[in-house]
Order: C-alpha cells, then structure tokens, then sequence
C-alpha cells in the first residue's frame, strides 16, 4: 500500500505537538516564556526542539515586551508562551502596550482542563475574558481539532492590516488530545478583511492638494515602518521628490533619516519647536500611519486650524476618530505612499516652497533642543548625545524605558533606519525596554542593542537582565539615574506647587554592584570627562553591562507643549514654566 | 473628540452581523462600554444555523462622527461579517415586539381593552382584573401604547428591543 502525502499530515499529534508545529510552519525561530502546569505539555513537546529556541524569562510581562521588542526589531511576529491563571494575568500589560502601539505577537496560554473551567479550580482565570480589551482578538480553544487552525488565524490577525496582540488559550486536555495536523496554507479568518490598496480617486484627491501646497508637511508614524522597510524606501523617495519637510511621531522615528535635511525631528509634547509650528502653520498636512494621539495634537481645537488634511491609515477607524480629515485614505502605508508617488511623477508640479523653507530654517534658529552644558554635572541630554556619537556607526538598536530619559533619546539620538528603535509610545510602560532589549538581541546576538533607562524604570523589569546572562544576551542598560522619577518631578514643579510628592526614591540599589549580582557587568560615570571611555568601555565588553550614568538630579525635558496648549504654545525651557498650564490642562494627563 | 460638537445628536440602529461564537456579544457589547458609546437597546440571537450567524441589531445614539466611529468600530472586531446601518437604508424595516401587564377593573379595564384594539394589540392572557397584551410595531407606537397605560393599571413591560430587516427580495 502506498502512504502518500508528508508524514505530519498523515499522523495525529498532540495538541502540544500541534501548537509546536504550527510555530515552526509559522516561521517560529523564538520564543519567550515561562512553564506551569497549565502548559507543561507545550513544554514536553519543547523539550529538545531545535527548530525553536526558547527563552526562560524572569516574569512573563518580561516575556511579552521580549516578543514586542522582537516584533518591531525584525518585522515578524513575537511569541510569547505563559501559564494559566497568574502567568495569563501578568502578560495583560505588554497585551495592551502591543495594542496601543499596534505590534504583532502571539501570546500562548495554558488554560485549566475544560471540565475545570468555572469551577474556580487552582490557577483559574478567564484569561479570554481578561484580554478581550486587551488584544486584538482572541480565542479558547475547547477543541482539539481547532487547533491547528486557531493557531494559524492568530497569526494572519496578529500581523495583518493593523498589527496587533493576539492570545490563544489552550486549555490542559486539548493539549493531551489528538487531531490531524492541518498546516497553515489559505487559512484566513472568514469575517476578516484588512484593507490593501487605496482607492484611486482618494489618491488622485490627495496628490491635487499636495501638487498646490504651498506650506505643506508629512506626518508620519509607527504605521510607515509597521508597512515594512519598502514601505519607508517609498516614503523617502516621495518626500525627496516633493521637497516637503517632514516630521513624525515618537512610533515613528528611523521610517526617514533623521540626517536628512529635510527631516524636522520628532513632533508632539516634547517635539521639536520647527515641527510643532510647522504642524501649526500648514496648509497641507499628509498624515500617514499615525493616529492624531493627544501627545501629538495638544488642544485640539487648536490643531493646525488652517490646513487641509489628508489621512492614510490601515485601520478604517483611526480616519475621523480625534481630528476630522478632508480626504482619509484606507490602505496598507507602502501601497498608499506608491500610489502617490505615482500620482505626483504624473503631475510633475513644481511648487514654490522656499518661503515656507525659510519659515522653518527661522523656527530652527530657536535650536529647541538646546541645553545649558556643564563641565561638573554630567548632564541628561549631553549623555544620550554622547552615546549617540560613539554608537551611530554601529547600527544601534534602541529601546528606553519611560520616563525624561525616554523623550531625551528620542530627542536626542538619530535614527537613520526603520526597526531600530523600540519604545512604549502609546501605554507608556516603564520597564518595557530591558525585556524589549533582551527580545531584540535574541533576534540579532551581534548587533548593539542599548536600553535607555530611568534609575526608577529599570526597577521594574530588572530581574530581565538574568535573562540576557543566562542567554549570553550582551544587552547595554544605559541608566540615566537621576534618583528622581525625572518626569513626574517636572510636572510637579510645572503643576503642583513643587510639592514633589513620592517621586524621589530614597533609596536605590548601587547599580554597579546589582550588575554584578547577577553576573553582569557595572560601570558607573559621574563626571563629563569620564562619560565617553566609560561608554566606549560598554561598547567594549561581549557581556550584558549595567551602566549607572549619574546625571544633572533636576533637569527638565523641554520644549514642552503644557497640557491643554496648542502647537503654537509650546515653551523652550524653565523661565516660561510658571503659569503656563492653566486648570482645564490640569485635568489632562 | 472630533472637533464639530455642535452637530446634533441622532439616533441609528445598527445590523451587526457576526459570527456566533463564544464571547461575540461580549466584544460588541464591551467596545460599547470601554468606548463609551450608548447602547439605547439589544437584541442577540443565531440567525442562521448552517453557517453560524448570528445577529445583533443595536440602537445607539451620538453625533453623526460619532456613529461612523460606532460603525468602523464595530466592523474592526474580527468576528464581525457585517455592519448594517438600518436608519440609512431607505428599506429597512424596524419591529419591536413587548408584552404589557395590565392590572385594573371597571372602567379602566374596559378603556385598556378599547385602546389595545386601536393598537391592535393581542391579548395574550387575561383574568378577572389583569390583561397581558402582546404588541408589534416600531419603538415608538409601544411607547405611546405603554403612556396611555399607564393611567389604566400598567404593571410590567417587557421588550424585545428593535429588530430589523431589508425590504424586498434580496438579503440587507
Ligand atoms: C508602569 C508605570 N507606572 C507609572 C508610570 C508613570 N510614570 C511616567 S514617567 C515616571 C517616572 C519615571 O522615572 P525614571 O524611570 O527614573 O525616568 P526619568 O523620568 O527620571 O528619566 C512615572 C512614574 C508609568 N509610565 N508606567
Ligand atoms: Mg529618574
């Protein structure tokens, strides 16, 4: 008799063997997680696997911004795998980070046997439940015959049209059942249906407002490099091609070089003052993969009153949901961009924008990032320049924490290339960025990865650096250790009086010695002379590092948009602070 | 918020199609409350077994940027097949069907009796002192039905909430 067809599809496996099958016909290299009895078969089936690596995290919300910081890094989707009940519930935070900040990951839980499930049974949780607001979707998987499939959906939902968080559930005795393995070609959710390529008239519309701009500029976000590094080649050529300046969300930063003179730095709160007033005094905004965030808009009644807006977004209900737009365009970014591109080639407009270029140059005179340098204090800016400097030529990759620091780097580093900065923008998670450190050198063992980190921060996911020693992860914790929670101290001062309640930690672990507890390497600087060999010494050794940088304690992060502002409001340092955000803004966070 | 707040506040029912699956009620229903969107009624049942449809039709109100946001909402749930906006379809048909508790004798009985004719309600039980009408129609007539019972002796409502449907032959 003749046996036709491969051996995978012929025999039944175990659902833990599917769920592992699955990984691998997905592209599955890397995985983080964390074993428990609910998924001790998915651990069985791991055992001795060579198609897959699997990294034993410190605590599974390490586990999940590993797979986000992998997922941005690379391109791909993360994988996360964690246990019911307690393991479900501390993965929840980096669901909602990825959900904010649209990355694509795969969280696997262990579920109690289904006969348990309601009884409240030993590490029971409704982790469905739990995370139906927490991802994009999600599924319990009663049945082992739909594993296969679920496992392969989940994938397509996680990385497809907007990308996102997705958690499959497995309960403890479908990972014990049998089925035929089914592998993951054609498999599409039936109900869903991301958007692709931009209807031409909106295109055609688009490219007639940008072909008569005569104050126009690009805002771009996470959503250009999430449409992948030809979709950021694309909006690089359109940008040069049209002359427009550009600017772009926190997400965003690296889609274009940042040492591109037409670049005009990062917008928002904390953006530049020749981006924010160029949002300002537009006449012709081009929008495209980014959400009109409150950190970026300020006021809205006072967003660029007088411009025009175009849209072009993936997901049909960013377009109109905080800033009505004149044309909104729902496409995939890079088919977008292309299909302007072409537009504009075959209208060939010349527009005149060199009042508009002198406009900006004049706004970029006020040099917003400026800070008063010091030769006694080594101060925050200073630090990430310097790190910038003796880094750029090796293809950095950067995460941060939150905090000061976080908006320091952004201001401060340059990104010249997409997938090499990894941030929590829109949850704004502290301790995100050791984990997504950890997550990107997983992915890529020989590259510089660098977390920028606040003292208070890096507290919170610090156990992570156990991970990158025992992985041999050579992952450079860059501590900006003011000893303050720097940005609750700013508003504070801004907000409340200078009563600067419980933002000062009173006691910190010595850094240094921390590092070496756990088998890392500690280096200190306190003193601008000493920061560049101590950051070269870093760069040096093969061995994950802990760097204590002892900088200026009080330093504010400007320029500032206050809460409740408009981007023409925005002020350049201390001496406009008093007064500068009323009641209503108050109220805003 | 978009910006036009002076727009008028409308009122729409919405189709949503979906998949009948563990939790789908929960993701329309949760979007409702995390977004804070109004939810004015509900109502949820399989439509088609074969295929495992089931339909939930909702009326909600807000401002006409907020209903499209409803809408896109809405259809970005996977689950989701379909979202049909009834109000904005020149044949949708809209049915509310309630069931009215009547308790009164004498004169009273007699005019709730004589009302529930000209709304032709069907009386679906009755004893010595109580009537229970059932009553078909669009939200409004049993609103204005349950008014005049009011004086006559009502004790309970209960309500399907809308349903709806496309006019002619062709499915919405
Ligand atoms: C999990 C979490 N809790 C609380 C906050 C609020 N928060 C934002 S920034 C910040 C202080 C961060 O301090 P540090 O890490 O030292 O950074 P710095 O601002 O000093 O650079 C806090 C508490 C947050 N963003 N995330
Ligand atoms: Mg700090």
């Amino acid at each position: 008799m003749d046996v036709v067809g491969s051996p995978i599809l012929a025999s039944t496996l175990s659902g833990a063997e599917i769920v592992v099958q699955a990984l691998k016909d997905q592209g599955v290299q890397h995985i983080f997680g964390y074993p428990g009895g609910a998924v001790l078969p998915i651990y069985d089936a791991l055992f001795a696997e060579p198609a897959i690596q699997h990294v034993l995290v410190r605590h599974e919300q390490g586990a999940g911004h590993m797979a986000e910081g992998y997922a941005r890094a690379t391109g791909k989707v993360g994988v996360a795998l964690v246990t019911s009940g307690p393991g479900a519930t501390n993965i929840v935070t980096p669901l909602v980070d990825a959900l904010m900040d649209s990355v694509p990951i795969v969280v696997i839980s262990g579920q109690v046997p289904t006969h348990l499930i309601g009884s409240d049974a030993f590490q029971e949780a409704d982790t469905v439940g739990i995370t139906r607001s927490a991802t994009k979707h999600n599924w319990l998987v009663k049945n082992v015959e739909d594993l296969a499939r679920v496992i392969h959906e989940a994938f397509y939902v996680a990385r497809s049209g907007r990308p996102g968080p997705v958690l499959v559930d497995i309960p403890k005795d479908v990972q014990f059942a049998k089925a035929a393995y089914v592998g993951p070609k054609g498999l599409r959710p039936k109900t869903y249906h991301p958007a692709g390529s931009p209807d031409p008239a909106k295109i055609a519309e688009a490219a007639t407002l940008m072909a008569r701009a005569q104050r126009p500029v690009f805002y771009t976000g996470g959503g250009v490099v999430n449409a992948g590094p030809e979709a950021c080649q694309t909006l690089r050529a359109l940008v040069r091609e049209t002359g427009f300046p550009i600017t772009s969300t926190l997400m965003g930063l690296g889609a274009f070089p940042a040492s591109d003179p037409q670049w005009l730095g990062m917008l928002g709160m904390h953006g530049s003052w020749e981006a924010n007033h160029a949002m300002h005094d537009c006449d012709v905004m081009i929008c495209v993969g980014a959400r009109f965030d409150d950190r970026v808009t300020g006021r809205l009644d006072g967003f660029s009153p007088g411009s025009k807006k175009i849209h072009i977004d993936v997901d049909p209900s960013s377009l109109n949901k905080n800033v009505l737009v004149d044309v909104g365009v729902v496409a995939d970014a890079g088919l977008a961009l292309e299909a302007l591109l072409n537009a504009w080639r075959a209208r060939k407009p010349k527009p005149a924008l060199k009042p508009w270029w002198d406009q900006i140059d004049a706004w970029r005179a006020k040099r917003s990032f400026a800070y008063r340098p010091s030769d006694t204090v080594i101060k925050p800016q200073y630090a990430v320049e310097r790190l910038f400097a003796l880094t750029k030529d090796k293809d950095p990759y950067i995460t941060t924490e939150v905090g000061q620091h976080q908006m320091w780097a952004a201001q401060f580093f340059g990104f010249d290339k997409p997938n090499r900065w990894m941030t929590s923008g829109g949850l704004g998670t502290m301790g995100y960025g050791l984990p997504a450190a950890v997550g990107v050198q997983a992915a890529f063992p020989d590259a510089l990865v660098i977390d920028i980190a606040g003292e208070a921060s890096i507290q919170m996911m610090m156990q992570e650096i156990s991970t990158a020693v025992q992985y041999r992860l050579p992952v450079k914790v860059f501590i900006l250790n003011n000893e303050w929670m720097g940005m609750v101290r700013q508003w504070q001062q801004l907000l409340h009086g200078e009563r600067y309640s419980h933002s000062y930690s009173e006691a910190l672990p010595d850094f240094v010695k921390l590092a070496e507890a756990y088998g890392a390497v500690g280096l200190r600087a306190d003193k601008p002379a000493d920061l560049d060999d101590a950051i070269k010494e870093m760069i040096a050794v093969d061995r994950p590092v802990i760097f204590d940088c002892r900088v200026a304690k009080t330093e504010n992060c400007f320029p500032m948009i206050p809460s409740g502002k408009a981007h023409n409001e925005m002020i350049l340092g201390d001496e406009e602070t008093r007064g500068a955000i009323d009641e209503e803004g108050k109220m805003l966070v | 918020m978009p910006q036009r707040t002076h727009d008028p506040v409308e009122t729409r029912t919405l189709a949503v199609l979906v998949n009948n699956e563990p939790g789908v009620l929960a993701r329309v229903v949760g979007l409702f409350s995390a977004r804070g969107y109004n939810i004015e009624s509900l109502t949820v049942a399989e439509t088609d077994k074969a295929v495992g449809a089931s339909r939930i039709t909702i009326v909600t109100t807000g401002q006409p940027v907020i209903l499209d946001q409803i809408k896109a909402q809405l259809d970005r749930i996977v689950s989701v097949r379909r979202v049909i906006d009834v109000t904005l379809d020149p044949a949708g048909v809209q049915r509310e069907l309630a069931l009215i508790k009547v308790r009164s004798t004498g004169q009273d009985r007699i005019e709730a009796l004589r009302v529930s004719e000209i709304f032709r309600a069907k009386v679906i039980d009755t004893t010595l002192q109580s009537f229970i009408f059932e009553l078909t129609g669009a939200s409004e007539k049993i609103d204005a039905f349950c008014e005049l019972m009011r004086p006559l002796g009502l004790v309970e409502v209960s309500r399907t909430g809308v349903l709806s449907i496309h006019r002619g032959p062709e499915s919405s």
